[in-house]
């Protein structure tokens, strides 16, 4: 029988245990301080520079100049003269904006319907899976185009679009584990307390598959930015004169030859930003659930 | 206590519809839940003793399906939709189960288990909700309850967990508690606290159905006992009755199967030989039939059906009081289902 911990003594929480083993992770915790770094360079590496992200330097010599600490433009300048250093944290800024919005996007509705059709089962569970199923069909590049085209391109509705296709996959697992939790002892004993479906949803259900949730939402995170910078290498993503890392990318592969910074950079920074996520990701789900670890 | 039964259960059957078709869990039960009383259904593994209680509830897994009736307080709970389930759940009829480690929701505070109930309904708000649990946790016996609501159930021990689970199935008032098994996951000496808090809840005038195969339990707790044996109830009689006099083959093995402290050491336990049937492969008469020594050729042709027989108080054999005071108000002493039922209460004298 277990012992019981005394009234007063220090109460461990699910989240503390798991912040502390997160700690422990030497490369979740490197990754994660990697990607502060990254996202305070976003914020304010604009502001370091002496030149703004429309901003042509007529000065030099030639539009594109290699990285040089003498001129100011750390990075260089790009085929139209403009700081690179400026357009990358700039496009970094937006990548990161988007993934994280797109994402939110998806967790919200995924968690939703999966959590509601796992609960429910039976027959609601399988309609709500059939039309998650035959979202799933359709093959979502053309979706995404046919609405920017549609409606024009804008960024609300590339996170909406992004976030639209993206909830699918958090849906499904979602309610697979909504589907385990049904048959546990204490949502029976929540039921025959008479609590109405929706609070047994919310309170009994949801808070116990955050864990999986979170861990699948960081993994998602660097899906949408390829995503989008997919979306931007074929000019569908945003807009001049504001730029993503995965447009500084595409411009930076029609000068590779001639000025390769204008790719190596962007795509250091964006295979950076992937790298650190995918290990905070995995950092995460052993922290989270550490039966899982090796 | 009226005469009136809480709960009125009649011809009550559980089904499943599994892959190798309809399977009878649970098949013509009847019995009443009278206020202050406390009625145990013994009956082993697999016997549907847990499937009665989930019919009741409206708790039964997908596949299943009640057939039959159970009123409680005039209503009908079998068939009733989850709307009005929802206001006898919890405010009407309690649940307790069986393990209090998995019955509790791992994430949320004592507090949030022991007031939702009440503030979900509008009952109460969270201060007057609050101050219900601290006492209901006094009820139970739980040592500085105020610090106990800010803990989460890994954080208490078994048996504390259980009482946990007692006073949140308390909260609402509930009139009649149902408890399924509540003593299996338990020490023995928190089984026998866990007991008497049972006991305190049915002296209060609550109905208690309590769900058990530990004889120990029915003895120091119930005042009458249903029997089970394959989906069926196959005696019950009240406490005293069953104990000292069992009429059916199964209910007399089951005693006999009780360790004793007293008697020889050396003695070897007496089992029952064989297996319950499969659900799916039931004999057509009598359940017990193949495992029965009393067994004539009739046993396996026909089902016998409960029949009430007279009581050893009825004719004077035994001066048990509550046994009296039952039949008085009419209630059946006891009845047995059983072609050869053992010596009828007139031999006994």
């Amino acid at each position: 029988m277990v012992e019981a911990v005394p009234a007063g003594a220090h109460r461990q929480s699910l989240w503390s245990d798991a912040w502390q083993r997160l700690q422990r992770s030497r490369a979740a915790i490197l990754a994660a301080s990697l990607l502060l770094l990254v996202c305070a360079l976003a914020l304010v590496g604009p502001w370091l520079s002496a030149y703004t992200v429309a901003q042509v330097d007529w000065t030099q010599a030639t539009l594109a100049t290699p990285p040089s600490f003498a001129n100011g433009h750390w990075f260089g300048t790009d085929a139209n003269g403009r700081d690179l250093f400026v357009r990358v944290w700039i496009g970094t800024r937006m990548s990161l904006l988007v993934a994280v919005l797109a994402t939110i996007v998806s967790v919200v509705i995924g968690v939703a319907w999966g959590a509601t059709a796992g609960y429910l089962g039976g027959r609601a569970d399988g309609w709500m899976m059939r039309f998650v199923d035959v979202l799933y069909a359709l093959p979502y590049m053309f979706f995404v185009i046919i609405l920017t085209v549609v409606f024009g391109r804008s960024l609300v509705l590339i996170f909406l679009a992004i976030g639209a296709v993206g909830w699918l996959t958090m849906a499904r697992i979602v309610r697979g584990q909504a589907l385990a939790l049904r048959q546990r002892e204490f949502v029976e004993a929540a039921i025959a307390l008479g609590l109405s479906p929706a609070t047994i949803i919310a309170r009994h259900v949801v808070p116990n598959l955050l864990g999986t949730v979170i861990v699948y939402a960081t993994l998602t995170v660097p899906q949408v930015i390829l995503f989008e910078s997919f979306l931007s290498f074929l000019g569908l993503g945003v807009q001049e004169p504001l730029t993503s890392l995965g447009r500084l990318v595409a411009e930076g592969a029609l000068e590779m030859e001639s000025s390769p910074w204008l790719l190596l950079v962007p795509s250091a920074v964006l295979a950076l930003v992937l790298l650190c996520l995918n290990f905070l990701g995995d950092g995460l789900r052993d922290a989270l659930d550490p039966r899982q670890r090796r | 206590m009226t005469a009136e039964p809480m709960l009125r259960v009649r011809d009550l059957g559980v089904n499943f519809a599994t892959s190798q078709g309809e399977v009878q869990a649970v098949s013509g039960v009847s019995f009443d839940v009278r206020a202050g009383e406390c009625l145990a259904v013994v009956g082993e593994s697999g016997s549907g003793k847990t499937q009665v209680l989930m019919g009741c509830l409206g708790l039964l897994a997908a596949n299943g399906m009640a057939r039959g009736s159970a009123l409680f307080a005039g209503r009908e709970l079998i068939g009733a939709t989850e709307r009005a389930l929802n206001q006898v759940r919890g405010t009407g009829i309690g649940l307790l189960s069986q393990d209090p480690l998995s019955s509790l929701t791992p994430h949320l505070r004592i507090e949030t288990l022991l007031i939702e109930g009440l503030v979900d309904r509008g009952l109460a708000t969270r201060a007057e909700a609050r101050e219900r649990a601290l006492q209901a946790l006094a009820e139970v016996d739980i040592p500085e309850p105020a610090a106990r609501l800010r803990q989460y159930p890994h954080e208490l021990s078994g048996g504390m967990r259980q009482r946990v689970a007692l006073a949140a199935a308390l909260m609402c008032a509930p009139r009649l508690l149902f408890a399924d098994e509540p003593t299996t996951a338990l020490d023995v000496s928190v089984q026998a606290r866990v007991l008497e808090l049972l006991a305190g809840v049915r002296d209060r005038g609550l109905g208690v159905l309590i769900i058990t195969h530990d004889l120990g339990v029915v003895a120091g707790l119930a005042d009458r006992v249903a029997v089970m044996y394959a989906g069926r109830i196959v005696e019950t009689a009240t406490t005293d009755e069953l104990f000292s006099a069992p009429r059916h083959p199964y209910t007399r093995a089951l005693l006999a199967a009780v360790p004793r402290l007293q008697g020889d050491a050396q003695a070897r336990l007496v089992g029952i030989a064989g297996d319950p049937p499969q659900p799916s492969a039931r004999p057509p008469g009598c359940a017990f039939a193949p495992r029965c020594e009393r067994a004539v050729a009739a046993c396996g042709e026909s089902r016998p059906e409960l029949t009430q027989c007279a009581g050893r108080s009825q004719v004077g054999a035994s001066d048990d009081e509550a046994s009296l005071s039952l039949a008085a108000r009419g209630v059946p002493i006891t009845a047995v289902a059983c072609h050869r039922p053992l010596r009828a209460a007139a031999e006994i004298v």
